[in-house]
């Protein structure tokens, strides 16, 4: 359970490769612009990713995540429709992300029941009530400050002109960096990877199971509601089927990144660098006029692959359980 | 299994239910209790009654099969495009080509899941992906418009058997056959097994990877089966077809009583998931609910009956720690 190992290396040098190839390979690809916009597509589901893989590791799963971005996107959209200023709006957000997660917690905790139910319920319920409120209408009109937080660039920001890292961008890579360190460096990450590897052992060796599964949802809510308020002012809209089917993406990311479905295993440096390498390559086949769902296809077929291969290849990665 | 007798009410539960929901809406509007309101109802779910009778049988295992919507596209599509190029084709050449082409699909989950040992959900992710994204490379992304559309495609389901709807009778013949094998076939009755305690079932000798391949092949050869039918049913093929189905499917069969922990289920349960969501969608226009609350509603359907199925589990003796 390092953070660096082999899968994570391998990914790193994808991801060199990616870039090298692709930018002898496409005019333009290497230019600091078009680098800056490569992350732009993958700084939302990075977010939501990790929060994804924090949950896998601690043998739990959120499927309801992109239906909770669409909620607190449009719990903002109302609180600007009633006036409030975009503190409040934000905070709207946070709360309903925060609720929603509260929802499954307490579903899964309290009731005992398995977090896939739970959240592919949940999914239909929150996607639901975002139609149910908005119907075929969408909410437009954002305020020119949340435009920024998604648009923008860092340099705009602290006014140094040649700095094209795009603002949500840093946002998202500093709550990937502090969930790692979190996850890798504190006795609490440690704790969710014994959670996941075995719930029973972790609960008589005194760990609050239960209490971890439930923080662990509410933040999966905050962390929707973050990501959903970043795609919320870069596209400036809300609409119900805001950010549809991005719970498969972000599971597809968590695990390319090398977190194990059964739980209790993975690094969150692998989850950074998959989306990393998602973004690059996504962007990179954009720019070659390769329609979405080819560019989806082959990430399918990049998640089967990436889990075949240690189960063909001898010697590698001995089964622990 | 101790739980008969608990299963057998859960189901009645849900009948009820379902019989209360139609009396309520029948009584403010009467039209809603016609044989003409309820063979609609029964044509809208017959094509998920077969997706669910496939998801079932998986479930059953521990398993889950994601893909069946994105198969559903696939084998639609297929169809659609040999049926263009072949005209001439009889429909029966065409059913088993769905059958055949959704079999397939469905096995190369069943080969990487037993055989390669890989986690259902993961597998059927990804071929999710891949199946759409293939449907969409088949066609470079065209659609098979109304005219193109093979005739006896079309056909089917305006075709009435004895008065009944061609539809309804295959999913009908395929609820059947399925229940069937699930209650006296030796296959259906180890994949019940295999799904309660597969440790226990490897023990006395049940082939479990043959089993698991059969599985996921028999839910890809209804897949395909619900294509063809689907693209006659709504008269055009294109990528996007049923996209996020999977969901509706898992959801019918929750709602049903299947246990996604496996072992658990009855195809009459199931069958009576498939019902209520249908009456549900049936209903919200006849009572003037916006169809905007369909999908909320379901989701608060699915939570209730997990809810309850867990509180009748948690009377069996578990250890005190666990939690599932």
């Amino acid at each position: 359970m390092r953070a660096l190992g082999t899968w994570e290396a391998m990914l790193a040098a994808l991801i060199l490769l990616l870039y090298a190839g692709f930018g002898f390979g496409i005019d333009g690809f290497l230019s600091p612009y078009a680098l800056a916009d490569s992350t732009v597509n993958v700084s939302e589901r990075l977010i939501i990713a990790m929060a994804m893989a924090m949950l896998i590791c601690a043998g739990e799963i959120d499927l309801s995540i992109a239906a909770t971005m669409a909620l607190s996107s449009l719990a903002m959209g109302l609180a600007m429709q009633a006036g409030a200023p975009l503190p409040v709006m934000l905070l709207a957000g946070v709360a309903t992300g925060a609720i929603c997660g509260l929802l499954n917690g307490w579903l899964v905790t309290q009731r005992g029941l398995p977090s896939i139910v739970v959240t592919i319920g949940t999914l239909s319920l929150y996607r639901g009530l975002a139609l149910v409120l908005l119907g075929d209408q969408a909410i437009t009109g954002y305020p020119e400050a949340l435009s920024l937080l998604g648009n923008g660039t860092l340099g705009e920001l602290i006014g140094v002109p040649g700095l094209v890292v795009p603002i949500e961008f840093g946002i998202a890579l500093l709550f990937a960096v502090s969930v790692a360190v979190w996850m890798h460096c504190t006795v609490h990450g440690r704790r969710i990877y014994a959670v996941g590897s075995n719930p029973v052992a972790a609960r008589f060796s005194g760990i609050a199971a239960d209490r971890y599964r439930l923080g662990l949802f509410v933040f999966a809510g905050i962390a929707a509601a973050l990501a959903g308020a970043l795609l919320t002012g870069r596209i400036g809209s809300t609409r119900p089927n805001l950010a549809a089917g991005w719970e498969l993406d972000a599971i597809t990311i968590a695990l390319l990144g090398g977190v194990a479905i059964q739980g209790g295993r993975g690094s969150m440096v692998g989850v950074l660098l998959a989306a990393m390498l998602l973004g690059a390559f996504t962007f990179a086949l954009g720019m070659l006029n390769v329609p979405g769902i080819v560019i989806s296809t082959i990430l399918g077929g990049l998640l089967i692959v990436a889990m075949v291969l240690p189960k063909v290849l001898p010697g590698r990665r001995p089964r622990a359980g | 299994m101790t739980t008969s007798g608990f299963k057998l009410s859960r189901e009645a539960s849900l009948l009820v239910v379902i019989a209360a929901i139609v009396l309520l809406v029948g009584w403010r509007a009467p039209v809603f209790l016609t044989l003409r309101s309820a063979l609609d109802v029964a044509n809208e779910s017959a094509l998920l009654a077969i997706l669910v009778a496939g998801q079932m049988v998986v479930l059953l295992t521990r398993g889950v099969d994601l893909s069946v919507a994105s198969n559903l596209a696939l084998t639609g599509m297929v169809c659609a495009l040999v049926g263009r190029s072949f005209p001439s084709l009889p429909i029966a050449v065409l059913l088993l080509l769905a059958l055949g082409v959704g079999a397939a699909l469905g096995a190369v989950n069943g080969l990487l899941i037993a055989l390669c040992r890989l986690p259902a959900i993961v597998v059927t992710l990804g071929t999710m992906a891949v199946y759409r994204g293939v449907a969409f490379l088949a066609s470079n992304g065209a659609w098979v418009s109304e005219q193109d559309i093979h005739a006896g495609i079309k056909a089917l389901p305006r075709t009435e058997l004895l008065g009944v709807p061609l539809l309804i009778v295959i999913a009908g013949c395929v609820v059947g056959l399925v229940a069937a094998w699930l209650r006296w076939g030796q296959a259906g009755r180890e994949v019940r097994a295999l799904g309660n305690n597969p440790g226990a079932a490897v023990y006395v000798g049940i082939p479990e990877r043959t089993r698991l391949l059969q599985v996921y092949a028999l839910s890809g050869a209804l897949a395909g089966l619900a294509g063809v039918l689907w693209v006659g049913r709504y008269a055009i093929a294109f990528s996007d077809l049923a996209a996020g189905y999977e969901l509706t499917v898992i959801a019918a069969c929750v709602i049903g009583g299947v246990s996604i922990a496996g072992g658990v289920g009855s195809i009459a349960g199931a069958m009576g998931g498939v019902l209520f969501l249908g009456v549900v969608n049936a209903a919200l226009p006849v009572i003037q609910v916006s169809p905007f609350w369909q999908q909320a509603i379901a989701g608060a359907v699915i939570l209730l009956s997990v809810a309850l199925n867990a509180g009748s589990r948690a009377r069996a003796s578990l250890p005190i720690l666990e939690k599932s």
